[in-house]
Parts: C-alpha cells; sequence; structure tokens
C-alpha cells in the first residue's frame, strides 16, 4: 500500500473509534466490535433490536437454493405494504360517501399515489404468493418437525392473517367488485354452526337471527354498508397487522431459539 | 441416613436431615390460596365481562338499513304469466303473476348471494356471477345454486295494495313453498 491511500484510511479508523468510544454509542449498543464468541453473543442478545436475529447462521441457511428466501421475502412484502399502507393511510377515509372518491383521488390526482396504490396492492398480492411457496419449502425440507413443530403452527396463524389482511383491504376501494366480493366472502358466514343464523344447530340458539349472528358481525348490521367499511379499515389497519407483527417476531426469535435455518442432516454433521 | 424422602444432593452438603417439604399443609386452604384464588377469579370474570359485553358491544341497536316490507302496487298492475322486474334495483325482488295468485320471489342467488336477471327470450333467472339457472317458480336446474330461490311473504294491505315482507322467507326445500303466506290468491 502507498502512503497516499493509507492517510485517510486512518482518519476514517480515527472517526469510527472516536465514534464507537463515544459516551452515546456505547450507552446504546453496550457492546463493542471486539471479535470474540462471547462478545459476537452478547452484541445480539443484550439489545433488543437483534434478539430475534441469529446469533450466527449455517452455511447452508444462506444458500439460495436450499431456501428460496421466500420467508424472508415474505417479510419484505409485508414492510413494504406496511409502509405504503401507512401513506395512503394520509388521503383515504372510510366512510361510503369519500372512499371510492379517495381512492379516485389518490390514484389520478396526488404524486405518486398511483405508485403507491399499487406498491400496496402488488406487494399484498406477492406477500400471499410468497407465504404459500415458503410453506412449500418448509414442507418439502422437513423444517416442520421436531424441534420446529410450534414454529410451524405460528406460520399458519400468520397465513391466515395474510389472507384476513387480503380480504379487508378488498372491500376498502368500495367498488362493485369490493362490495360483491364481500356480501360472498361473509355469505359463508351464515353457515356457521351455532353462530350463524342458516348454520347448522342455529335453531337450538333462540337468539341467533340474521341481525345477531356471525356474519352481522362482521358486518355490523345484515348487509354491507358503511358499517362493514369501517370495521374492515379498524380490522385492516390496526386489528390484523398488529397481531401479525407480533407473531411474525415470535417466528424470527423462535428460529433462533429452535437451532437456526433447518437443514440437510449432511450439512449439519459438517458444519457441527 | 435417616428415612427422609429428599433425594436431591442434600448428602453431599452439610445440611441436618429435611423432611417439612414433605408434610401435609394444616390446612386445605390456606389463607394465601384464598386470597390467590379471589384475584385470579376476580381477574377471570372481569376478562370474561368485558369479552361478553364487546361482543354485544359490535352489535347496535338501531341499524339504519332499508325497511323489510315494501308496499307493491295493486294486484291489477301485474299481467299474468309475466315476471315483473320493476322492483329488482330497489327490493331485489320479482313479483310473478299467476292465473291462481301472485309470489314474490328473492333476486338473491343461493349459490354466493349475487343478483340474477331474468332472461326473458329463454324463460329462466340466469346468475351473472357463476352461472347459476333457475325456472321461473325458482327452482334451480343447472349451475352451482344449491337450491331453489326463497320466496318472500306477500299479502295485501288494507288499501287493497300488495305488501312483501322480505323478512320471512319460504324455502322450497323446506316445504315452505306450501305456507299459503308466501302466495297471494287473487
Amino acid at each position: 500500500m502507498t502512503g497516499i491511500k493509507e492517510k485517510p484510511d486512518t482518519e476514517k479508523q480515527d472517526l469510527t473509534d472516536h465514534i464507537a468510544q463515544s459516551q452515546i454509542w456505547k450507552s446504546i449498543f453496550r457492546h463493542g466490535f471486539t471479535d470474540t464468541q462471547r462478545n459476537r453473543v452478547l452484541q445480539m442478545t443484550a439489545g433488543f433490536l437483534l434478539h430475534t436475529r441469529p446469533v450466527r447462521v449455517w452455511t447452508h441457511g444462506i444458500r439460495l437454493r436450499y431456501t428460496w428466501g421466500a420467508g424472508g421475502l415474505t417479510f419484505l412484502m409485508y414492510v413494504v405494504a406496511c409502509i405504503t399502507g401507512i401513506v395512503l393511510m394520509f388521503y383515504y377515509r372510510p366512510v361510503p360517501e369519500y372512499a371510492y372518491a379517495d381512492m379516485k383521488y389518490l390514484k389520478f390526482d396526488i404524486p405518486f399515489g398511483m405508485f403507491l396504490r399499487n406498491m400496496h396492492r402488488w406487494s399484498a398480492h406477492a406477500m400471499v404468493i410468497l407465504v404459500l411457496v415458503h410453506m412449500l419449502r418448509v414442507f418439502l425440507t422437513g423444517s416442520y418437525k421436531k424441534p420446529r413443530e410450534f414454529n410451524w403452527v405460528i406460520g399458519v396463524c400468520l397465513l391466515t392473517l395474510t389472507l384476513l389482511l387480503s380480504f379487508t383491504g378488498y372491500l376498502l376501494p368500495w367498488d362493485q367488485l369490493a362490495m360483491w366480493a364481500v356480501t360472498v366472502g361473509t355469505n359463508m358466514a351464515r353457515a356457521t354452526p351455532f353462530v350463524g343464523h342458516e348454520g347448522p344447530f342455529a335453531e337450538f340458539l333462540p337468539f341467533i337471527s340474521p341481525s345477531f349472528d356471525a356474519r352481522s358481525f362482521l358486518l355490523g348490521g345484515t348487509l354491507v354498508g358503511p358499517g362493514t367499511l369501517l370495521r374492515f379499515y379498524v380490522l385492516h389497519c390496526v386489528v390484523l397487522p398488529v397481531v401479525t407483527t407480533f407473531l411474525v417476531f415470535v417466528h424470527f426469535y423462535r428460529i433462533r431459539k429452535d437451532g437456526g435455518i433447518s437443514g440437510p442432516m449432511k450439512a449439519l454433521e459438517e458444519e457441527s | 441416613m435417616p428415612d427422609t424422602p429428599c433425594t436431591a444432593n442434600e448428602a453431599s452438603a452439610n445440611k441436618p436431615p429435611c423432611s417439612p417439604c414433605c408434610e401435609k399443609p394444616a390446612h386445605l386452604w390456606g389463607r394465601r390460596d384464598v386470597l390467590v384464588g379471589l384475584g385470579w377469579f376476580t381477574v377471570l370474570t372481569g376478562l370474561l365481562a368485558s369479552g361478553a359485553g364487546f361482543v354485544r358491544f359490535m352489535f347496535p341497536k338501531v341499524l339504519f338499513e332499508p325497511s323489510n316490507t315494501f308496499k307493491a302496487g295493486y294486484p291489477w298492475e301485474y299481467s299474468v304469466g309475466a315476471v315483473d322486474s320493476r322492483w329488482i334495483r330497489d327490493q331485489r325482488c320479482w313479483i310473478i303473476r299467476e292465473p291462481t295468485g301472485i309470489y314474490a320471489l328473492s333476486a338473491t342467488c343461493t349459490h354466493l348471494g349475487c343478483t340474477p336477471v331474468w332472461l326473458s327470450t329463454e324463460d329462466k333467472f340466469k346468475c351473472p356471477c357463476h352461472g347459476s339457472g333457475f325456472h321461473r317458480d325458482g327452482v334451480n336446474y343447472e349451475g352451482p345454486a344449491p337450491r331453489a330461490l326463497e320466496r318472500f311473504k306477500i299479502y295485501l294491505a288494507d288499501d287493497g295494495q300488495i305488501v312483501v315482507d322480505k323478512g320471512k322467507k319460504f324455502i322450497f326445500e323446506k316445504g315452505g313453498w306450501n305456507n299459503p303466506e308466501g302466495f297471494l290468491v287473487v
């Protein structure tokens, strides 16, 4: 190396040291960069932000041909949908008088509005597909087996939540497609055993009626109306994302706790 | 060692032989047990009550929805043998006049709830969503619809007009079409 090249490196090193040795940095990150096994573990486990991540990953775990990266991509799609969704909320009003008009307003009169709406829409579609791809990979590699059974269960819950997020988001444009899709979708709730007014065994519960059953619980009435739009909006923007985010991080934490990404027995033997 | 049931590493420790851990408590329900039980009871009752309250909260006592009944004009306004679609847009209901009387047919497909259309040239109701077909009396004969269209309660008001009550449905498969309330004899 020449002297000319070394000089800026040294300055850079000094600056990095200066920052890393400052009280602010140390108060946040606690553990320095010392490259020891113990310090690596401490860096990941002592802080809140990194504790869901593994300390080390298996070599096979970063092989794209093995994992397909589908779980990570699903999470990426979820993050994209969350961010674009929050941005869309600045313009969208979930009442029948404005919902459709606001959707059109976003599409035609807001700079980047159509772009953001489509990002939200396509990331949601991609998320559904990628969840299924991820599940297929986990199934084919037998990664649902002990000790990962519980994480599979959490994954199934997350699949359901993904589908519910899609279904509740479907109503929000408040156009004919949305109206009828949700009419059809919620009509199935009529046939719920016990709590659907046309379902089996409902005749044994005298208080179950068209205006007091599983369907009207979802609709906020007996028709797809203003109450339905508001209910689906609250579910789509608050209830389901909160539950999903919580379970996503339990899912990630369990990967670490269950011994990292599963692998072929041969690879595991070679690496351990 | 004395005959104590303790098995952990006590032999190595310089402890007196222990046994209190195995003695039965003086009372079945100690004070602490009662208080802990009461605490859990309070918490669980509170959660159950607020859960039930939430369920009730989600069902409003007043709904701002259209009335179930509507007046459909006088019987002589409907020609014999015709399927009348004048109330489709507002009430989702066909009025059908036969030589013997009048019945009101629900325009809600029994497959998944779309609105079929009356095709007079083909003499059938056809659902645009998944292709279910129904005869003019409402009986299904093609497509995925699992049962016949429903009929509504129909009667004459004091002023001689037809009244249709969509809150009362008659289902063919349950023998409802034999009910005289579902067929207005004129």
